[in-house]
C-alpha cells in the first residue's frame, strides 16, 4: 500500500509541466487533486517515472465569470467551486453545484479538482455528466499550443479521454444558459458518497410553454458518460408532456447496455436511467417537483 | 526501460525534498522521501501517532487532519506537498489537559469504543460544526459520512456531535 518509487517535481509555470509532458509522454503521471491518483499509486495500479504536481502552478485554480461563461481553472478544488456556487439561483450553475455535492465527501471534495475528476474520467463519476449536459468546453493545452474540445470529443470511453500524454486539461467553460432554464441531478448509489450507479444531469430551458434547448448526460450506464441525444432530440420544440418525456425516457435507457456488476443486472441500470431522466425533467421543465406546486 | 531504472538516471524532479511545516502551531523542517504519505510522515517523522492510518486509499477517514483550515485526507497526500502549510491534527485540539468541547462531548456520550477512528471524526466534526450551529440530526449524519467507525453503530457518536454543538462556544 505504498508506491512505488517516483521523480516528484511541482514546477510553478504551466509551460514547466508541458514541458515534462513532452518529454515523458506516458512516464509522466500529473497529480491534481491525488484523490484517484493516489489511491492508484498506493495499489500500485499507476507506477510513473515522473509525478508532476500541478497543485503549485499559478492561476490554474481560478473562478471567474466572463461576458457570462464561467472559467473554471482545472485545478480548482470541488469545495471552492461549490462554495462558489452556493448562492447560485435554478439555472445552469446548480446543476454544477448539486452534481458537486454527490461527489464523495467534504474531505474529498476540499482537495479533489474540477479538472482532476473530469481527466479521470470514471464512467460513474458526476462531473463528466454535468458538464456534457451543460455543453461546456474544455480547454486542452500542450507546449504546441492550446485547443478546445466538447464534451462528446473528450469522453471517449472507459476512464479514457482525448487529453494525448503531452497534454494538459487547464480549462473548463460553463456557457451561460437562456432565461428559462433550470436543472436538475438525480443520482442514485449504494452509500452516501459512493459512485453513481445512475446519475442523471438535465438542463432544460422552457421559453412560452416550448421547450427550446436542453442538455441531458447520463453517468453509470455505459463505459463512458452518455448524452441522450435523442431525448433532447424529441424535447426541443414541443411543449413540457409526461407521457412524451416517459416514453422518450423510456426508449433511450432500452437501448444502453450497461455492463452487470454485483449491485445489480444491467436491467436495473436501465431502469434506474429511465425513471431517472424521467424525474430530472419533468423536475427541471416545471412538471414536477417544487416549481410545480408553486405555480398550481 | 524499466521505471525504476528510468527514474534513477532521470534528471527531472527529486526523490528527497526538505519541506517545513507548521503543526499544531510549531514549525517543523525534515528532509522526506517524496513517497512518504502526509499521514506516515505526522507519525512516523513527527511522532504525531493521533493521526490513525486505516485503509490508505481514502475510504475510511481516520487519517483526517486539517490543512490550511480544510479537512483532508492525509493518506491521499504526499507529505512533500504539505511544504509551507499549516496542519491541525488531533493533538491540536486540547488546551493542555483540557480536553476540546468535541472530544469531552464524545467522552460523555460514548462517542467512542476502541478508538481506532476517533482522531478522524473529531477534526470532521471540528470543521463541521466551525460552520454550522443548531446542527439536525440529517445534517450530522451527512457530515459524518466520509468517516467509518466499525464500533459505535453511530448513534453515540450522532449524540456526541449534537452535544458538542450545545456545548462548543465558537
Amino acid at each position: 500500500m505504498k508506491p512505488a518509487p517516483f521523480n516528484y517535481l511541482a514546477p510553478t509555470r504551466i509551460e514547466e509541466v508541458l514541458d515534462v509532458l513532452r518529454e515523458y509522454g506516458d512516464e509522466a503521471k500529473v497529480l491534481a487533486g491525488g484523490q484517484s491518483l493516489v489511491p492508484m499509486l498506493n495499489f500500485r495500479l499507476a507506477r510513473p517515472a515522473v509525478l508532476v504536481d500541478i497543485n503549485q502552478v499559478a492561476d490554474l485554480d481560478s473562478i471567474r465569470a466572463e461576458d457570462g461563461t464561467l472559467r473554471i481553472g482545472a485545478t480548482s478544488r470541488q469545495r471552492a467551486l461549490e462554495r462558489h456556487l452556493s448562492r447560485a439561483a435554478d439555472g445552469p450553475e446548480t446543476l454544477l453545484r448539486s452534481a458537486l455535492g454527490y461527489i464523495g465527501h467534504p474531505q474529498i471534495r476540499a482537495r479533489g479538482t474540477v479538472g482532476g475528476s473530469l481527466a479521470h474520467a470514471d464512467p460513474a463519476a458526476e462531473l463528466p455528466a454535468a458538464v456534457s449536459a451543460l455543453g461546456a468546453t474544455l480547454v486542452i493545452r500542450s507546449a504546441d499550443g492550446s485547443r478546445e474540445v466538447a464534451p462528446e470529443d473528450f469522453f471517449e470511453g472507459f476512464f479514457t479521454t482525448s487529453i494525448a500524454a503531452e497534454e494538459l486539461l487547464t480549462e473548463i467553460r460553463v456557457p451561460a444558459w437562456p432565461e428559462g432554464t433550470h436543472s436538475r441531478f438525480l443520482e442514485v448509489s449504494r452509500r452516501r458518497g459512493d459512485f453513481a450507479q445512475v446519475a442523471v444531469a438535465a438542463v432544460v430551458t422552457v421559453a412560452d410553454g416550448l421547450v427550446t434547448r436542453a442538455g441531458l448526460a447520463v453517468a453509470g450506464a455505459a463505459p463512458s458518460t452518455v448524452q441522450a441525444h435523442s431525448v433532447v432530440d424529441g424535447l426541443v420544440g414541443s411543449e413540457p408532456d409526461t407521457d412524451a418525456i416517459a416514453q422518450l425516457a423510456g426508449n433511450f435507457a432500452a437501448d444502453l447496455d450497461p455492463p452487470p456488476d454485483t449491485h445489480g443486472p444491467a436491467e436495473y441500470r436501465r431502469h434506474l436511467t429511465r425513471h431517472l431522466l424521467q424525474r430530472a425533467i419533468a423536475e427541471a421543465t416545471g412538471l414536477a417537483g417544487p416549481r410545480a406546486t408553486s405555480a398550481a | 526501460m524499466d521505471v525504476e531504472e528510468r527514474a534513477t538516471v532521470d534528471p527531472v524532479g527529486t526523490r528527497e525534498k526538505t519541506i517545513t511545516v507548521t503543526v499544531n502551531g510549531d514549525s517543523y523542517q525534515r528532509t522526506v522521501s517524496v513517497r512518504h504519505s502526509l499521514v506516515d510522515f505526522l507519525r512516523e517523522d513527527l511522532g504525531l501517532t493521533g493521526s490513525h492510518v486505516g485503509c490508505e486509499h481514502g475510504v475510511c477517514g481516520a487519517c483526517t487532519v486539517l490543512l490550511d483550515g480544510e479537512p483532508i485526507r492525509a493518506c491521499l497526500m504526499f507529505a512533500v506537498q504539505a511544504d509551507g502549510s499549516q496542519l491541525t491534527t488531533v493533538e491540536g485540539l486540547a488546551a493542555g489537559d483540557e480536553l476540546h468541547p468535541i472530544q469531552q462531548a464524545f467522552w460523555e456520550n460514548h462517542g467512542l469504543q476502541c478508538g481506532f477512528c476517533t482522531p478522524g471524526f473529531l477534526l470532521t466534526t471540528y470543521d463541521f460544526l466551525r460552520e454550522k450551529h443548531g446542527v439536525t440530526e440529517p445534517e450530522i449524519r451527512e457530515a459524518l459520512s466520509g468517516n467509518l467507525c466499525r464500533c459505535t453503530g453511530y448513534q453515540g457518536i450522532v449524540r456526541s456531535v449534537q452535544a458538542a454543538d450545545e456545548a462548543w462556544e465558537r
